[in-house]
């Protein structure tokens, strides 16, 4: 019984804590946010806003989104991001209007407003209606007796004698009791609401679907690519060699009894066919997935790649976990093709790298003193780099006017699993 | 000279007992994962390990992580790691404590069977042996800078082969010349870095590293 009562108590706890939440972020977040936001847009003309109404904007897409983790976690009602990606790129002026276009700015910035009175009035119906039953049956009656209360939660406390103090308690009892079912639905009531404004109208799922369908086709494409690619190298690589290495290695089986010199020379050629083999082997794998990729993941790839460089490169790398694989992948081809630029067309001195994870998106910059002058939209290096990431919903944006600097920026949204355990502790 | 091995595939874990033996080492245990490895190598604390840098249960690189364990608890235990592919980022992590026999090489190298055994008596022996591979990219690596753009292309050579651990006499052998004609390049390769003299081959490739790893 107790333990029944405890869990209660816990459940209308929570509640009551989640709705303070909901109530305190309308007003205390909520509130300045969308008067500071629509201040910011009344800027634009005067230039000030143009820095200042994209930055806003930004500031509501993240309470909101932390507005769609509360309604999943508390609610299970799941409301996704309807936010168009970050064009390549984009100048101030390109981020203006990047984000001023797309619709869910607008709605957001409904919801930011709208959800001041919908979260008070929800949440205090969440949260409240446990005190106030509480306070019916722990305080009201018995502060009643002492000074002139007035008024009990449903009626004036000395009208009705000790009938009313009784029907108080009892009725407070009945509140609470019926409030902690209730609670939990206003909050969801809570999410229902935000999900309405916040969730992706259809035309941006539509939108969605089609960019998802050319993303999806340019992946398969490539990778389809990849593979014809791989099969030709097999084929016409180590393939053949291992066939001459056979064949020599039949041949000096024969010449061994009558000609051991010959025989010999043979197998040392065998040997060397190997060796050439072997090689070509593993630059594929190289080419397919990096060995050390596998082993230590993004960060040790990425370092393991600098060491190779012929220039210095700095690397700051701060990855909490791994990602999954196809992502670490994706991240780790897309650096080194931004490295191998570096080498090539450059001609600079120094690089440096830095990979860091925030927010759910991975974010990779590849910098280097070089002359600069490179074109995303000119190489078809980072053209596939771009589709590759596009594939997973990443960006990418190049900055490199005439004369240099050149710094690349990629983003991945991508969420990283716990680090794993070292392996000499694992049990075999 | 007592041998522990570690290889996950039995056919190559069973051709490197059987070469091994045939050139009178005695292989104590080979093992097949990273866990037993370890236990193997703080048990039998043996004159040398050949370990493979991939081994289960992750498939990561176990042999390589269970190798540095194992010379935590057992400081200098010369180890020898072959590996599918070489990275520099491997090379210095076994270097990095500087104590006792360490070789880093690809697993092709078992096949010049007479470099390999010598590589593995060297590492017994407290000496180096790096891969070829890693020591090419080092010197790429540095090509550009100014002390390395003094060296004739002979010195350059001698020092490829010094920093993959070898003597003065095993450079003297595979270049065809004398002793002598070495110890002379060598010295002026010191003299050029600016490198302190040692007679140590461990040192000497340690400096050399330390030269290029900089």
């Amino acid at each position: 019984m107790s333990e029944l009562l405890r869990g209660y108590g816990r459940r209308a706890l929570i509640c009551f804590g989640r709705a303070v939440v909901q109530i305190v972020l309308a007003y205390a977040v909520n509130l300045p946010l969308f008067i500071v936001t629509v201040l910011s847009i009344a800027f634009v003309p005067l230039g000030f806003g143009v820095v200042l109404a994209p930055v806003m904007f930004q500031a509501i897409r993240t309470i909101a989104n932390q507005q769609r983790a509360w309604a999943a976690e508390w609610s299970g009602v799941r409301i996704p991001v309807p936010y168009r990606a970050e064009p390549a790129g984009a100048g101030v002026f390109g981020r203006l209007k990047w984000i001023l276009t797309d619709p869910a700015s607008w709605r957001d910035l409904l919801w930011t407003f709208v959800n001041v009175p919908v979260a008070l009035v929800l949440g205090v119906l969440a949260g409240g209606l446990t005190l106030y039953g509480l306070e019916g049956v722990f305080v009201a009656p018995w502060l009643a007796q002492v000074v002139d209360y007035g008024w009990g939660p449903f009626w004036p406390l000395d009208d009705w004698g000790v009938v009313g103090v009784v029907g108080t308690i009892v009725l407070g009892a009945a509140l609470t009791a019926v409030s902690i079912p209730l609670g939990p639905l206003f909050l969801e009531a809570h999410a229902r609401f935000s999900q309405s404004l916040l969730a992706p109208t259809r035309e941006a799922l539509a939108e969605r679907v089609e960019r998802l369908t050319e993303t999806r086709s340019d992946a398969v494409d490539a990778s389809a690519a990849e593979l014809r690619r791989i099969e030709r190298d097999l084929h016409d690589g180590a393939q053949a060699r291992l066939v001459a290495l056979s064949m020599n290695i039949g041949l000096a089986e024969e010449m061994m009894k009558h000609d051991p010199e010959t025989a010999q020379k043979l197998l040392a050629e065998a040997r060397e066919a190997s060796g050439t083999a072997l090689t070509e082997l593993r630059d594929l794998v190289r080419g397919i997935h990096p060995p050390v990729l596998a082993e230590r993941g993004l960060d040790g790839a990425v370092r393991a790649l600098a060491l190779t460089l012929p220039l210095p490169v700095d690397v700051h790398i701060d990855l909490p976990g791994r990602g999954d694989a196809p992502m670490e992948s994706a991240a780790y081809f897309a650096v080194a093709e931004m490295l191998a630029n570096v080498v090539k067309h450059s001609a600079a001195r120094r690089a440096w790298v830095q990979i860091e994870h925030g927010g759910g998106r991975l974010m990779m910059i590849v910098g280097d003193d070089g002359t600069g002058g490179a074109d995303a939209a000119a190489g078809s290096g980072m053209r596939g780099i771009e589709r590759r990431l596009a594939a997973f919903d990443g960006t990418m944006a190049v900055t490199s006017p005439v004369g240099g600097p050149t710094v690349v920026t990629m983003e991945l949204p991508c969420a990283l699993s716990s680090p794993r355990t070292s392996p000499s502790s694992g049990t075999g | 000279m007592r041998v522990v091995i570690a290889e996950d595939l039995a056919l190559l874990r069973d051709g490197l007992i059987r070469l091994l033996e045939a050139f009178g080492f005695e292989v104590v245990e080979a093992v097949d994962n990273g866990p037993s490895l370890l236990r193997a190598l703080t048990t039998h604390r043996p004159d040398v390990a050949v370990v493979d840098v991939r081994l289960p249960p992750t498939f990561t690189d176990e042999g390589l992580r269970a190798a540095l364990e194992a010379r935590k608890e057992v400081p200098g235990l010369p180890v020898l790691v072959l590996s599918q592919h070489v990275e520099q980022l491997y090379a210095r992590e076994l270097l990095s404590d500087s104590t006792g026999g360490i070789g880093y090489l690809l697993k092709d190298r078992v096949s010049d069977v007479k470099v390999f055994v010598e590589a593995v008596r060297r590492v017994a022996g407290g000496g180096t042996a790096l891969d070829p591979d890693v020591v090419a990219q080092l010197l790429t690596r540095h090509a550009r800078e100014e002390p390395l753009q003094q060296l004739t292309p002979r010195e350059r050579e001698v020092l490829g082969l010094m920093a993959e651990g070898r003597s003065n006499a095993a450079i003297a052998a595979s270049l065809f010349v004398t002793e002598k004609a070495i110890s002379k390049h060598t010295n002026s390769i010191f003299g050029k870095l600016g490198l302190p003299q040692s007679e140590d081959d461990n040192r000497r490739v340690l400096a050399v590293l330390a030269y290029l790893g900089a």
